[in-house]
């Protein structure tokens, strides 16, 4: 019987996650798992209504109730100036409301109490005797004139416009339309939705008043930045703050903000000098935590008449609720949907965006997303959808004529980005290959004859991941590098310490990996850690797709500082100048003669025992990595639909992916990861929603009406790759968490336009519901 | 208020005195410190609080513990048996069925008790099998590889013993 | 979410759950796959002071033919209707629906009974039953009622039943041959409840209608019975022309709100469609196929 030789863990290699083998048993450790001696436990009363004034809060009942500890209000709070907090967009934020409720669930007062039942039994108690005001529930009302004042609280806001931002060059984009044969313009809105990791927010906040450290468990995708505007907000010494992430069940950016929740059960925990549990629940989670999107964009394509395009004009008005809490870089206000130019070579291009403040749930974090880049690809890929159908052109045809081309990277584009690298031809082709495209046309126009109606939806996005560069992007005016720290033991094995935080991902597998592909230690020799501020270095945490970016890089370089070292040392024990030292796959030689080595072993033992003289002594480093520029993932997704005329049913039959994320570390968890992104691009696109009626009332506050596809509804993937490596990152890797979140939703909607267009149906907003598309071909006459 | 009962957890006779109120999930996660079977929603829809009574999975934030009494019930930390992972424990590892592992116990309890009834599913039936557990992480495929895997090795385990004792006799 | 305090009982027979019932009144309910009891109880949506458990009562988990009747005990659950090759062979109507009530998970525990007593307008068995002419028996202390399925509803969760009252079976004609039937229901996903289904229950006679039954759910405040369109099939052949009548029928039967799921136009149509394709997918069944 021929015998395997285990996989290294190299770069390519698929070896098995190590994280597995507690998550497989139960053992994992998820913050509802966290218990300590004499834990309390918070629960939240939230406000019914979408924007009410409090005339009064009693809580004599709630006090009454056995097992109840104490209640906060936002009054106590603020004697402790913590009533309000700081948002990650420069705004502020109730932390419990004081002067009015501004959305439906907004937090007004916590029990605390020996019990999570006793706790919820009295919130219930709470009186609050609220005055109604009229609820503002979309941007439109709230920038006319005349509606209600959200912000009255805010100095110097005297409407409920939040930002005004612009990218490119608007007198040069109307050049470009003054010139076009044909303008293609489409309205589109990106409706709310919310991350919904499986696993809610939580915290687990025990304060030492003898000593006044704070050891804060949270469910916290960024630790150290939380544990540094943690130390901001509550005044605390940041060397007293220890934040501990433990294993995250999910993040998808729902955990990317700091929650009232954490600073209230902070507080109690100070004050009450015991720890205090508070974990939502997941009606709670999806009324009041992070949604996502929530964008009404028009965009308008210049074009020639043989297709090709000449500008590109775009307007947007953001929703961002009560609070402006985007988690973004400072410097943008809508994040990063100036990409929104996509992969075409557009000369010219003018973004225009604005922002509004509304009674609805504060958030805009992005969902599976760098930061809008989701927003913005939709909207470009959507509007090439339909200026293929206008100017009578094959999608994949309109897409051919105006790709970047390869040898045109780097690419300066219209608003401002220096796209990395790409091949947009080459992964369009294989999609097509894989799928049979011409053979479905054929199939398509067959079914149309006979009344049938299927369709075939393309979307060829690019993304920008891996935030910083330093100096451009900033978290709340953190710098956005990140940082690895290896220390490599006597024995050979490994450390490895990251400013990342994994919520699934598989970082304690493939970080090791690069360790292993630049060192030669086995990636079964590397111990990952993260998620503890006293025990990692600082980092700006995981999202928007740059752990492997950022974090990756740093791993790499920090492993590569440990080899230049490691070499001085094998020269020595080789007994040859350090310059003629060369080192493969975790072997050192002399030029020349291979056969006389020294494993990254040796060196690792010789390290602590046998040293040149003058060298330090020791196996250990750390990098702090700020990318020189951002890394841009792009891909082709097919789909192919059919849809019953008679209910508006849409089923998806066919689903190809070809995706290019660079070098890929471990490709086994790459596939997995877009797996998860397409099927959370699927929900987007047909069930997840967030809506809310005219008082403000939230519509999809719970699994019942928040939609969540199954493993039935779920199409089945097919999957192809193409590798174009960074040039600038370490190994060449891009990123991948979030391509298909980003791409899919357009290549599932176009599917359904691509079906109906011929009856003269452009635009179906999200989620296509059965009832919509029925109502789309019933105005058209083609509803059975 | 409290009412006493004795649930079999793990094959372990557990004696608890609890509010009638108690949900069995919050039996096993707060009573016993059994947090390997995990809560996802309120509505009775994730599936994440699968567990088997008496071989059946159900979803243990809808199940009174007080309803448990007298059963057997096997949570995730039941699956190992003498030292060494169950089939679908080690395929969904190999197969990489997981990623933030939320979901996983409740989908790995669901599957077993799918390879009971049917030693040899096909994509469509594990994908019905499984349609009340949500993961939002994975996409699902993966966990339908994973399941066939385990399907085919307990297949393959169940006829060494058979065949073993054929070439006896 | 966690339920408001109650006190527990598991009578080990009817007659003690009935005496239990029976001094409890209002503050008494019974918990049978608690599917939909218990999800109210943690919204605390409700909050009775007592809860009867059935499950502890032997006995009550079965399905039967006998004297022309299909008998269903009020533990019978949605996964044995599920599996049920008597269903699956003589009554299409159940043996469509059940795999599509809520999940593969919850239909382990919930029953056909529960569901029936529960009353939600969106729920699926009330309808299957009323295209069925089902009889439901209502035991109490003081005695035993019949009460046919039409007579049952009155109303989103309001039923005929007592507090006091146990739903202790459900009957239904035995199957004749030449017996034909479908559920279709629109879902948005596995788990969800119809935004729209129709059941149809067809018992073909010497070519023509013998009866047609054909109920419709979340189209009203209540499970319907779509009444007109059943009489227009009576006794017809089942052409184009008659399907069509009786789906116009039916559409017009359904009283739809408008909501996020759709339009009343939209859920009207749907009901036309899945009555004229139910139709036809159970006389194609009851002459012996699909
Ligand atoms: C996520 C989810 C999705 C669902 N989807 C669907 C769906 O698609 N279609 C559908 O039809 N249902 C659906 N359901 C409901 C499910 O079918 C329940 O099983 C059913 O409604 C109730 O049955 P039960 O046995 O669980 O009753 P319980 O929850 O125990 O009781 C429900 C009510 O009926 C009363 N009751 C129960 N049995 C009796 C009896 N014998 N006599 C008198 N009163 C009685 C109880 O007192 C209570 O008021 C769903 C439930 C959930 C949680
Ligand atoms: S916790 Fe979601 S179904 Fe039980
Ligand atoms: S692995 Fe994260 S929810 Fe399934």
């Amino acid at each position: 019987m021929a015998v395997e030789t285990p996989l290294k863990g190299n770069i390519g290699d698929s070896i098995k996650r190590k994280e597995d083998d507690r998550f497989i048993r139960g053992k994992g450790n998820y913050l509802d798992d966290v218990v300590l001696p004499g834990m309390l436990h918070m629960a939240i009363n939230r406000s019914p209504f979408a924007h009410a004034k409090i005339k009064s809060i009693n809580t004599d009942a709630a006090q009454a109730v056995p097992g109840v500890v104490a209640v906060v209000t936002g009054e106590l709070l603020a004697q402790h100036k913590l009533a309000w907090m700081p948002t990650l967009s420069g705004d502020t934020q109730a932390v419990l409301a004081t002067d009015k409720v501004r959305f439906q669930g907004q937090e007004v007062a916590c029990v605390i109490a020996t019990d999570p039942y006793v706790a919820r039994d009295a919130a219930g108690l709470i009186e609050v005797d609220y005055e109604v005001l009229k609820a503002v529930v979309t941007p439109q009302q709230a920038l006319k004139s005349g509606a209600p004042l959200i912000r009255d609280e805010k100095e110097g806001q005297t409407n409920n416009h939040i930002y005004h931002w612009e990218a490119g060059d608007k007198a040069k984009t109307d050049e470009a339309f003054a010139k076009a044969d044909k303008v293609v313009k489409l309205d589109t809105f990106y409706p709310r939705c919310h991350p919904s990791p499986l696993e809610t927010c939580g915290i687990v906040a025990d304060v030492n008043p003898a000593t006044g450290h704070a050891t804060l468990w949270m469910t916290s995708q960024a630790p150290h930045a939380h544990r540094t505007l943690f130390a901001i907000v509550a005044g605390l010494p940041e060397q007293n703050i220890r934040i501990i992430s433990p294993d995250i069940g999910g993040g998808f950016g729902n955990k990317v903000p700091i929650y009232p929740g954490y600073v209230v059960a902070t507080a109690a925990s100070l004050l009450i000098g015991k720890p205090v549990k508070w974990v939502e629940d997941r009606s709670e989670n999806l009324i009041s935590t992070g949604f996502a999107r929530d964008y009404y964009m028009s965009g308008e394509l210049a074009l020639r008449n043989d297709g090709r395009m000449l500008g590109l004009r775009v307007k947007m008005l953001s929703d961002n609720g009560a609070f402006y809490a985007d988690a973004q870089p400072t410097k943008f206000r809508a994040g990063l949907f100036h990409i929104v130019t996509g992969s075409y070579d557009l000369p010219a291009a003018h973004v225009v965006t604005d922002g509004a403040y509304t009674n609805k749930a504060p958030g805009g974090v992005a969902y599976r997303c760098s930061f809008r880049v989701t927003e913005a690809s939709y909207l470009i890929e959507r509007l090439v959808e339909s200026a293929a159908l206008e100017m009578n052109m094959d999608p994949t045809e309109i897409r051919l004529k105006n790709f970047i081309q390869p040898e045109q990277f780097p690419y300066m584009s219209a608003t401002g980005f220096e796209y990395d690298s790409g091949n947009y031809p080459r992964a369009m082709q294989l999609a097509l290959d894989k799928l049979g495209y011409k053979e479905l046309r054929k199939e398509q126009a067959e079914k149309r004859k006979k009344g049938e109606l299927m369709g075939i939806g393309v979307a060829s996005f690019t993304e920008v991941v891996g935030a910083g560069p330093g100096k451009h992007y900033d978290i709340a005016g953190l710098r956005m590098f990140d940082s690895a720290e290896l220390r490599v033991h006597p024995t050979g094995k490994a450390i490895l310490k990251l400013g990342v935080k994994s919520q699934g991902q598989g970082h304690e597998t493939t970080f090791a990996q690069i360790v292993t592909e630049e060192l030669g230690i086995p990636a079964a020799d590397i111990e990952v850690q993260e998620g503890d501020t006293d025990n990692t270095p600082y980092g700006l945490g995981t999202y928007a797709s740059r752990s492997t970016p950022v974090g990756g890089a740093a791993t790499a370089m920090v492993s590569r500082k440990l080899r230049d070292k490691a070499k001085k040392i094998a020269a020595h024990l080789l007994e040859a100048s350090e310059a003629d030292i060369e080192f493969d796959h975790g072997k050192f030689f002399v030029r020349g003669s291979p056969s006389k080595s020294k494993t990254i072993q040796d060196v690792a033992f010789a390290a602590y025992t046998n040293l040149p003289d003058g060298l330090e002594a020791g196996l250990e480093g750390v990098t702090y990595y700020d990318p020189p520029n951002m890394t841009f993932p792009f891909g082709t997704y097919l789909v192919v639909v059919d849809i019953d005329r008679g209910t508006g049913q849409v089923k998806v039959r066919r689903m190809v992916a070809v995706d290019d994320c660079g070098v890929r570390i471990n490709p086994m968890v790459v596939e997995g990861q877009i797996h998860g992104g397409l099927t959370e691009g699927f929900g987007i696109a047909f069930m997840e929603l967030i809506t809310f009626d005219e008082e403000g009332n939230c519509l999809g506050s719970n699994f019942t009406d928040y939609l969540l596809p199954t493993s039935w509804e779920t199409p089945k993937f097919e999957m192809g790759e193409t590798v174009t490596p960074s040039p600038h990152h370490p190994i060449g890797a891009k990123g991948v968490g979030e391509s298909a979140t980003v791409g899919s939703p357009a290549a599932f909607v176009n599917a359904v336009i691509d079906a109906v267009g011929h009856l003269g149906i452009r635009n179906i907003d999200m989620p296509v519901t059965s009832d919509k598309v029925w109502a789309a071909l019933n105005e058209k006459g083609a509803a059975e | 208020m409290g009412q006493a009962i004795t649930v079999t957890v793990n094959g372990e006779k557990r004696s608890a005195e609890v509010e009638p109120r108690l949900l069995l999930v919050h039996f096993l996660r707060e009573k016993l410190r059994l947090t390997g079977t995990h809560i996802g929603c309120d509505t009775t829809h994730c599936g994440a609080c699968t567990v088997l009574v008496d071989g059946t999975p159900v979803k243990s934030c809808t199940m009174l513990a007080v309803q448990a009494d007298g059963q057997q019930v096997t949570t995730v930390e039941g699956l190992v048996a003498g030292g060494v992972l169950h089939p679908i424990q080690a395929a969904f590892k190999e197969e990489h069925g997981l990623q933030c592992g939320f979901c996983t116990p409740g989908m790995m309890l669901t599957s077993i008790a799918l390879l009971k009834e049917n030693q040899d599913p096909s994509d469509d039936e594990i994908r019905w099998a499984l349609s009340g557990n949500i993961c939002r992480c994975t996409g699902y495929m993966n966990i339908v590889k994973a399941v066939k895997s385990a399907a085919v090795q307990m297949k393959a385990a169940a006829e060494v013993p058979a065949a073993t004792a054929a070439a006896r006799s | 979410m966690l339920p408001a305090p109650f006190e527990y009982h598991a009578p080990r027979s009817v007659d003690e759950a009935l005496d239990l019932l029976d001094q409890f009144g209002d503050e008494g309910k019974v918990l049978a796959g608690g599917q939909s009891l218990i999800p109210l109880l943690k919204l605390r949506f409700a909050s009775p002071g007592h809860l009867v458990d059935i499950n502890t009562i032997k006995d009550l988990d079965f399905i039967e033919e006998r004297d022309g009747t299909l008998r269903i005990g009020p533990l019978f659950r949605h996964k044995a209707a599920e599996r049920s090759s008597l269903l699956a062979s003589r009554y299409h109507v159940m043996a469509d629906a059940a795999p599509q009530i809520a999940d593969p998970i919850i239909r382990n525990r919930g029953t056909i009974a529960g569901s029936v007593a529960h009353a939600d307008p969106s729920g699926d068995w009330g309808t299957v039953l009323l295209a069925m002419d089902a009889d439901l028996i209502l035991r109490s202390k003081k005695g035993t009622r019949t009460v046919k399925a039409r007579d049952f509803f009155s109303g989103p969760f309001s039923t005929a039943l007592e507090p006091t009252e146990i739903l202790s079976e459900i009957r239904i004609p035995a199957a004749k041959p030449m017996t034909g039937g479908s559920y279709l229901k629109l879902e948005r996903k596995v788990g969800d409840f119809a935004t729209v289904a129709v059941a149809v229950h067809l018992v073909m006679d010497d070519g023509k209608v013998g009866s047609a039954g054909i109920g419709l759910t979340a189209v009203g405040p209540q499970n319907l019975k779509a009444e007109k369109a059943e009489a227009s099939l009576k006794g017809a052949r089942l052409d184009d022309a008659a399907i069509k009548q009786a789906a116009a029928l039916a559409a017009e039967a359904a009283d739809p709100k408008a909501d996020h799921r759709g339009s009343v136009e939209y859920k009207r149509n749907v009901v036309r469609v899945f009555t004229e394709r139910g139709l036809k997918r159970a006389y194609e069944r009851a002459r012996g196929g699909g």
